[in-house]
């Protein structure tokens, strides 16, 4: 592997007011490879992505290392953090309908990272932002440029959050449950889409889900965490090898087609898997 | 706290809920300010024969203008009245005009909004249109219009205020009551043969009864303000009353040389006025639900 | 296609409904006319007319006829511009009124520009520091503003900055000595003293403006500043402003760009509303600074019992009203996007 993109180690958040930490001693390294987190609601996955960008207003954040390539993220002041996010670190947020500005032109919103990052023209960054729509497969990006968000389907506004987010050509992307609030038909279209151009560009990701089968098939390694911690690594094809409780009661609870006609087991959940390190 | 422990238990329950909103309000300095205006307000109205020093009415011409201090708290009159006693009586009236105007506009809202949510239908249509013409006028200038057709009394301002002020409250009823229409409960009571006038009386209003409470609060502050302005036209309480706004009409000939005939009465409105707004803040916040969950 | 005839059902009905509020508004004034005690026959006729006169002028008002009847005559008669005669000046009411207007319109126009100068952007603070101090000390600033009888308030800063201080002109639309000086053409006294390059004449305005135009815009401001928190919170709780901050913008710029552009339209609409109410606010505060507009000749007509001049003003205040409630509407719609 080659030099990590990123170092947590024994990261803990806690939010204004909150009587104990959210998440609580995570640790790993990212590599240009694709990171799976999967866990709960609740279980601290999504903190974990927000913290890295410093968006956690109020929230206390520490860590023996936070390292982004080259930055000490806990040491940077919100000035600098300014330029790490968007331009070197983005995140795709879940839901279009929530995460686009109802009432600015699709095209104007995905420019605005290149104008913020970039001392181009107007006209530079329009083009820039034309040539990313097509890239997310986005058929006809002159009319799309001028829609508003609300007249584009899911799918389409998920494609064009990719876009905004990829257009600096940031090293690591994380991607906040993605696909959670589409059609189960586009999903798939849209995380080809999102992975072509992750590997392509060789950029980091780190992929936030409660979705099991979906993390697996597509990250190479995967974060299980559970009330705040990391339970258990795995790599993505060895999942027969799991050892924590937690994470085997979550593969028994898959429901296969073809697998036998029994009731799907009932998560366990047990106290003391808060408390004990993984190994 | 030996009573927490046992009194959520004895208290029914919308008495422990009253205690929790008010040990929210108290918490907050504005809106514990607002509860004691309020408070001393209506303390005041209560015991104002044993507060005032003097009788409000009896006029003593050798002592006219003075200012405060002399065995005058706030001074005296152009016709040598106590201004302090004539506040505290003031008090009386001002209440008067919030009871009369509560007990007027909260029946009237409420039916009219209930019935339009509940009815719905042409009944919806025309109780609306009516509401909404009302509410075509600012209220100040609607009163205005009534009182100069009844004549200039206090009681005729009440029934003006009580008039421009009802549509507000019809509206917030009608959509409370759009909400839990279709109900269970509702449907159940109907399922058992009761009248619509009976499901309106007896299961709609006390749901909405609540929130018109927390409305009718708020617009106090406005109450007072456009009573207080019509007795300043002369067109509320006439003299003698000792009505604040009335007090400041005839206090404003000689304000260039004796300030405290407009200042005193003035103060009083704006502190009584701003209590109903503090506390309508208050209650506001107190609740609604995600303020509620925050704590 | 379809589109189109949408829009024209939705225009339509909304037609339809303005018309119906406004009968309404023409069958209060008229049954608030009728509800008089005092006899109008009386007032023109005089205490010591013979019968025969009282029913003479009593038939001519049409009050023999059904109530119905009056009405609709009634009706004709404001549609045909005919709101009767003022008892005290003679005129037609009509006339005195488009007379007085502008000085009110002055006014009010002042008083909105310092309503929304400060109510907008405490608003904005207010939000943006949420259940900090500096949103409690706004929120206690600007419902002190709406707690202030302003007849009150406007005596006691005539009290203090001019007769005490003496900072801005007293009573009135300019000084004693410059009336009559400017030729009335536009009736606004701010343009017609430019007009005639009388620049004295225009400051003097201006400094007789100033305080009620203040007075006025504070307590407007209560109910702007109100609306544009809650409109910032609404917005500053909105998943795009993560969106907008993970791109790489500041806070600031978040809250420029993303959440005030975006509640552009509905603040042109709560200032629009927030002008119609201040005409309320004008009526008092006229009358403190014996301001020759539209709230002084209605409170002077009150005072004379001149109902004619008094329900015409009262149908122009519902009118105004009507008509800006539309006009926020239609802002609306043409231009939020989502609406189209």
């Amino acid at each position: 592997m080659q030099d990590p993109i990123l170092e947590v180690s024994n990261l803990s958040i806690r939010y204004p007011g909150a009587p104990a930490d959210s998440v609580r001693g995570v640790s790993f390294v990212l590599g240009r490879e694709r990171l799976g987190v999967v866990g709960e609601s609740g279980s601290g996955k999504s903190t974990v992505g927000r913290a890295l960008l410093k968006l956690l207003p109020g929230a206390r954040i520490t860590a023996d290392q936070l390292r982004f390539e080259d930055l000490d993220l806990l040491a940077l002041s919100e000035a600098e953090m300014l330029k790490v996010r968007g331009r070197r670190m983005s995140m795709i947020l879940q839901d279009p309908k929530f995460s686009l500005n109802p009432i600015q032109r699709v095209g104007r919103q995905v420019a605005e990272t290149y104008l913020r990052h970039f001392p181009v023209s107007r006209a530079e960054a329009k083009a820039k932002t034309l040539e990313m729509l097509a890239a997310v497969n986005i058929r006809d990006p002159e009319r799309v440029h001028e829609l508003y968000p609300h007249e584009i389907s899911g799918g389409m506004g998920q494609r064009v959050m990719i876009a905004m987010m990829l257009l600096a050509d940031p090293d690591l992307v994380i991607a906040d449950e993605p696909t959670s609030a589409l059609d189960v038909t586009v999903r798939l279209q849209v995380l080809n889409i999102l992975d072509g151009l992750v590997r392509d560009r060789g950029i980091g990701l780190i992929m936030i889900s409660h979705d099991l089968n979906l993390v697996r098939n597509f990250c190479d390694r995967v974060l299980i965490m559970y009330a705040g911690r990391v339970v258990e690594t795995l790599k993505a094809g060895e999942f027969h090898k799991a050892q924590h409780p937690y994470t085997r009661g979550l593969l028994a609870a898959q429901p296969r087609i073809g697998g036998p006609r029994k009731p799907l087991a009932v998560l366990d959940r047990r106290p003391e898997w808060t408390e004990e390190q993984p190994a | 706290m030996t009573d927490a422990a046992y009194s959520p238990a004895r208290l029914p329950g919308w008495l422990s809920a009253l205690r929790n909103i008010f040990a929210y309000l108290l918490r907050s300095p504005t809106s514990a300010f607002g509860l004691a205006v309020i408070a001393i307000l209506v303390l005041t109205a209560i015991l104002a024969p044993w507060i005032a020093t003097h009788d409000p009415f009896t006029q003593n011409l050798d002592n006219v203008l003075q200012p405060p201090g002399n065995g005058h708290l706030f001074g005296t009159d152009e016709l040598g009245r106590d201004i302090f006693s004539r506040l505290v009586y003031g008090a009386r009236i001002t209440l008067r005009i919030i009871f009369l105007v509560s007990v007027v506009v909260g029946p009237i809202g409420l039916i009219v909004g209930a019935t339009a949510g509940y009815v719905g239908g042409w009944m919806d249509a025309v109780l609306m249109r009516v509401t909404d013409i009302f509410l075509a006028f600012p209220s100040l200038i609607l009163s205005l219009a009534f009182v100069a057709a009844l004549g200039p009394s206090l009681n005729n301002a009440i029934i003006a205020i009580a008039l421009t002020s009802w549509p507000p409250i019809a509206r917030l009823a009608r959509a409370e009551t759009m909400t839990f229409r279709k109900a269970d409960y509702i449907a159940a009571a109907r399922l058992q043969g009761a009248s619509p006038m009976r499901i309106i009386l007896k299961s709609i209003i006390p749901m909405c009864l609540p929130s018109v409470a927390i409305r009718l609060t708020l617009n106090m502050a406005t109450v007072i303000l456009t009573a207080a302005g019509l007795g300043f036209l002369g067109l509320g309480a006439q003299p003698p009353e000792p009505e604040w706004g009335a007090m400041i009409a005839t206090g404003r000939r000689y304000m260039i040389d004796s300030w405290w005939l407009v200042a005193c009465p003035g103060v009083a409105i704006l502190c009584v006025s701003l209590a109903f707004n503090l506390l309508g803040d208050g209650l506001r916040d107190a609740l609604d639900p995600k303020q509620m969950n925050r704590r | 296609m379809s589109k189109g005839r949408r829009r024209f059902r939705r225009a339509a009905g909304q037609a339809v409904s303005v018309a119906v509020t406004l009968l309404g508004l023409l069958m209060l004034t008229f049954f608030i006319g009728r509800m008089m005690p005092a006899d109008p026959v009386r007032a023109i006729v005089g205490e010591d007319a013979t019968p025969e006169t009282y029913d003479m002028v009593y038939s001519q008002l049409g009050l023999d006829r059904p109530l119905w009847a009056q009405f609709l005559r009634y009706m004709g008669d404001v549609l045909t511009g005919n709101f009767g005669q003022s008892i005290r000046t003679g005129q037609p009411v009509i006339q005195d009124i488009l007379h007085v207007m502008p000085a009110t319109i002055e006014l009010a126009t002042f008083a909105i520009v310092i309503g929304a100068g400060l109510g907008v952007p405490l608003g904005v603070l207010a939000a943006v520091n949420k259940d900090r101090w500096i949103d409690h000390a706004v929120r206690v600033f600007s419902l002190f503003g709406h707690s202030m009888p302003i007849f009150w308030t406007g005596m006691i800063a005539l009290l203090i900055f001019y007769a005490g201080l003496g900072w801005v002109g007293g009573s009135g639309r300019m000084d004693y000595f410059y009336i009559g000086m400017v030729p009335s053409r536009t009736g606004f006294l701010l343009i017609d003293s430019l007009l005639a390059g009388e620049w004295r004449v225009f400051f003097s305005a201006i400094n007789h403006l100033i305080l009620p135009a203040t007075l006025l815009g504070y307590s407007a401001s209560a109910y702007i500043t109100r609306m544009t928190r809650s409109f910032m919170l609404d917005q500053l709780n909105q998943e795009y402003m993560t969106t907008a901050r993970v791109k790489g913008l500041s806070r600031g710029q978040t809250i420029w760009r993303h959440a005030f552009s975006n509640i552009r339209v509905q603040l042109v609409t709560i200032v629009a509303l927030s002008y119609g109410a201040l005409l309320e606010g004008a009526v008092l505060i006229e009358t403190v600074f014996a301001w020759p507009g539209f709230g002084q000749y209605l409170t002077n007509n009150l005072v004379i019992g001149d109902m004619n001049a008094v329900m015409t003003c009262v149908l122009i205040v519902g009118v105004i009203f009507i008509a800006l409630n539309l006009l926020s509407d239609i802002l609306y719609r043409l231009f939020d996007p989502r609406t189209k």
